[in-house]
């Protein structure tokens, strides 16, 4: 396996994207992470794309082809795959393509993430997200999507003592990180006063609590480490790329309180770096409703379970804190393109690298990754350093 | 001999009293209530119809006497507001107590009297011994127009009545029935709510058939009113049976456990089964019941029944489901925008 | 869901019919076809549960998606059944008498309808016991 090493990216603007279309939001992604490699599309080898719902938003199959075809590449017959895993379909993206690169099959391969959500209103799209849970016996018997984590909420609050303002308090934080972050969906400061009188959605997650529902794309571009100086003077290594799975179903976890998966792939990611959790400089992780942050952090290893709420009030992981968590502003601030979302998250982690991230820069030379589909039915890990 | 094997009763725990229904309409809620005899109804959860209800009670029934499910060979559901115009709500019931798929079944409609019509077509069955146990249900949702008078009784419950051949907790000695076609109440396919003749449904209906059936029951078995320990009359609002009764020369106190109305309202096609059960929640070997149900269209079935030891042997567990009043009490009350919202009377869209 | 989709778990729904592992002794609810321990060694017979059970966590949903809107706000909880399995249903009860470990037993309710001429799907939700 050779070294693999990310060369450019690009992000479109995250947010209700009423004049955009689903395929030239990507072209969008596309064409600056090409610019920012400085290459031209003819360049490019094979392409992964993850899309959680391309069927339901906007009733389109077929997507590799698609997106592959608007982004002219199709002029080159190039593969194009698309890959779902629920919010996680970006991990897989990234992952499938690393594999590709690393394993000698490829040389130049473009990841990217797409979704379109607002195209529907909000009872279809409330809809479409409960498949990422089981349909048959989860969302058949009434359990919506922020329900399931709620209930992941009530079982870690009653067991952790976790309070509800430090609960607020993960959304506080990535807000203000969003501030500084261009592409995000709501670039505003709000305070835990605020998410405790948003309206309940599912007890004890209130609408603040929740990441909200977007349009976005995100791209990388993939090149084997030797051939990367050709496109950047700042080229990210990959250190790692895991996934993991789990059951479908919340009810079938061993732990409610618990993502196993994480753990799974964060202990795969950290053995084929060589690293631990206190080697990393910054890390993002799937904070699709803020309970959600607090169990990754506790499940990739950065701080025992129970005690990331603590952590958070401590300002441990704000940055300038011991472990700056999210500082794009997480899913919560840029909003959830549901595909595109763990791309965008190896993207925030380059320019943190390249050092390019302006007004929420951290110091570090490792950076790391985590998206997860469903309630943890996927987890995709990825490490990545200077 | 044929008889009940087992039963079993179901109510909804919500309620809306009268005087909350006048309230809304600009009545007299006191008057009302009186001059019905009805204080408070049943109304149904959002997620309840007649068939959630009939699976409810015929599982209660099987509760206190667990009968093999394969030896079930007919289940008939007889209701005014079967969920479906077309698909069997007996087909579902006998999914959801396991007598699937080797049985019959079929939906029955007679107004208020298509659950005492499920038991005499049962008893036929046993008798002939086409089949060793049928269920025979009584349930509904019932509708009456938002202003109407209807609307203060029409509730929601329902029982579940096996008949069977081998050791019955009640033998019915004998069944016969007065019919004619009088249109005192209908619905029309297709329609929300019924529409009645107002007084007419009185001497011409519920009374001519009542005691029609009744008076043959009496000539068939030679008996007269005093022989009976209980009797159950088709309850509408609590007026009608205690006149017909009185008519008939039954005493209060012999209506008196069968009579659920003043606290249930009228379950039209569960309310003789529901009096049935009430009746044989508290009766005791050796009691006689006589039973008249009435629907209208019109027809009345009247039963003559005898209770048995099996009542109270071990092989009976009455204990095991909730008795009516058990089912009455701890009701929780709505006011009349959440039983709009409840009986699907708000327009949506 | 579609019409076959329903009538396929009807009886598990209806009856909670599940099934267990004869080689490792595990209770699945709903129903597997392969146990997840022993894989293509293990036995799989039909179970039917008792309908008792625990709650083990619960959410109430504020907002649901249209065939579901009407019964908001409702309680959604994941159930430990006395047999030792878990599964997800709607507990009906006030929202705010709901609690970790309320013990709960089964009733037969209407699940959802589709819309005013689609079908009716009927499965189990739980009450406090």
């Amino acid at each position: 396996m050779r070294e693999v090493a990310v060369v450019g990216v690009g992000l479109t603007q995250f947010g209700e994207r009423w004049d955009t279309s689903f395929r030239n939001l990507f072209v969008e992604a596309g064409a600056k992470a090409l610019e920012d490699a400085g290459m031209s599309g003819d360049q490019i080898d094979e392409m992964f794309i993850g899309n959680m719902s391309g069927g339901r938003f906007v009733l389109q199959e077929h997507i590799g082809a698609l997106i592959a075809d608007h982004a002219g590449l199709t002029k080159n017959h190039i593969p194009a795959t698309r890959v779902e895993a629920a919010c996680a379909s970006g991990g897989l993206a990234f992952r499938q393509a690393y594999a590709t690169v690393a394993s000698g099959m490829q040389d130049i391969v473009i990841a990217g993430g797409v979704e379109k959500m607002t195209d529907v209103g909000g009872s279809e799209t409330t809809d479409a997200l409960a498949g990422a849970a089981d349909r048959e016996w989860e969302g058949l018997a009434g359990a919506t999507f922020p329900g399931l984590y709620a209930m992941i909420a009530t079982d870690y609050m009653n067991r952790y003592g976790l309070t509800r303002e430090q609960l607020a308090m993960v959304s506080v934080k990535n807000h203000r990180n969003g501030v500084h972050n261009p592409i995000a969906q709501y670039r505003k400061e709000i305070t835990v006063e605020d998410v405790m009188r948003s309206t309940l959605v599912a007890d004890p997650l209130r609408l603040l609590d929740c990441s909200p529902v977007t349009d976005g794309a995100a791209a990388v571009i993939l090149c084997p480490m030797e051939m990367a100086r050709e496109f950047t003077d700042t080229p990210v290594k990959v250190l790692a790329s895991s996934q993991a799975s789990d059951t479908i179903s919340l009810h079938d976890r061993r732990d409610f309180s618990t993502l196993d998966a994480t753990v799974a792939a964060g202990r795969r990611a950290f053995k084929q770096a060589s690293l631990t959790p206190k080697d990393i400089g910054m890390v993002e992780v799937h904070d699709c409703f803020t309970i959600a942050e607090l169990c990754a952090i506790e499940d990739l290893g950065f701080c025992v379970k129970g005690e990331a709420g603590k952590l958070t009030e401590d300002g441990q992981t704000a940055i300038g804190g011991s472990i700056p968590v999210n500082t794009s502003g997480g899913l919560k601030s840029c909003g959830h393109p549901v595909g595109a979302t763990g791309i965008k998250q190896v993207c925030e982690i380059v320019s943190q690298l390249r050092g390019e991230a302006v007004g929420r820069q951290v110091d570090a030379e490792i950076g790391m990754t985590h998206n997860v589909g469903g309630t943890g039915a996927t987890v995709v890990c990825n490490i990545l350093g200077v | 001999m044929v008889g009940i094997i087992t039963y079993g009763a179901y109510i909804p725990r919500y309620r809306i009293k009268t005087e909350e229904i006048a309230r809304v309409w600009g009545a007299n809620g006191p008057e009302i209530a009186a001059g019905l005899g009805v204080k408070e109804k049943s109304v149904p959860d959002l997620d309840e119809d007649t068939i959630t209800m009939s699976v409810e009670a015929a599982r209660y029934a099987l509760a206190r006497r667990d009968i093999p499910r394969d030896a079930i060979g007919a289940i008939y559901v007889g209701s005014e507001s079967h969920p479906y115009a077309v698909k069997p709500s007996s087909a579902t019931v006998g999914e959801a107590i396991g007598a699937t798929p080797v049985m019959t079944a079929a939906d029955f409609e007679f107004a208020c009297k298509a659950g005492t019509a499920g038991i005499q077509t049962c008893m036929g069955m046993v008798k002939s011994g086409m089949i060793e146990y049928g269920c025979a249900i009584g349930a509904d949702t019932a509708q009456g127009a938002p202003g109407d008078a209807l609307e203060y009784t029409a509730s929601a419950g329902g029982a579940a009545i096996f008949i069977g051949n081998e050791k019955p907790i009640a033998e019915i000695n004998h069944t016969c029935s007065f019919t004619t076609d009088t249109p005192d109440f209908w619905r029309r396919e297709g329609q929300i709510y019924p529409s009645h003749g107002g007084r007419f449904s009185g001497d011409p209906a519920y009374f001519k058939h009542v005691q029609g059936a009744a008076h043959l029951m009496l000539d068939q078995m030679g008996t007269e009113p005093s022989d009976y320990d209980y009797a159950i009359f088709h309850q509408p609002n609590a007026k009608f049976p205690r006149r017909v009764s009185k008519m008939l020369g039954f005493t209060a106190e012999q209506i008196g456990p069968g009579l659920a109305v003043p606290r249930l309202g009228n379950t039209y096609s569960g309310a003789v089964p529901v009096g049935i059960s009430a009746t044989l929640d508290v009766a005791k070997p050796g009691d006689r019941i006589f039973v008249t149900s009435y629907g209208s269209g019109a027809g009345s079935d009247a039963f003559d029944i005898t209770v048995t030891d099996v009542i109270e042997s071990d092989i009976f567990n009455r204990s095991a489901a909730p008795t009516v009043e058990e089912l009455l009490a701890n009701g929780k009350y709505l006011d009349y925008a959440l039983y709009a919202k409840h009986k699907g009377k708000i327009v949506m869209q | 869901m579609s019409v076959p989709r329903y009538w396929r778990k009807q009886q598990n729904r209806y009856n909670l019919k599940g099934n267990r592992c004869e080689t490792c002794g595990r209770y699945f609810f709903p129903p597997r076809a392969i146990c997840p321990e022993c894989r293509r060694e293990g036995k799989i017979v039909d179970y039917e549960f008792s309908g008792n059970g625990t709650v083990r966590t619960f959410t109430v949903i504020r907002t649901a998606s249209d065939d579901y809107d009407i019964q908001t706000p409702y309680a959604i909880a994941i159930i430990e059944l006395e047999e030792g399995t878990c599964m997800t249903a709607q507990v009906i009860c006030e929202p705010d008498e709901m609690y970790i470990g309320m013990p709960v037993k089964r009733v037969f309710r209407k699940v959802i309808s589709e819309g005013d001429s689609g079908v009716i799907v009927y499965g189990t939700k739980f009450v406090p016991a």
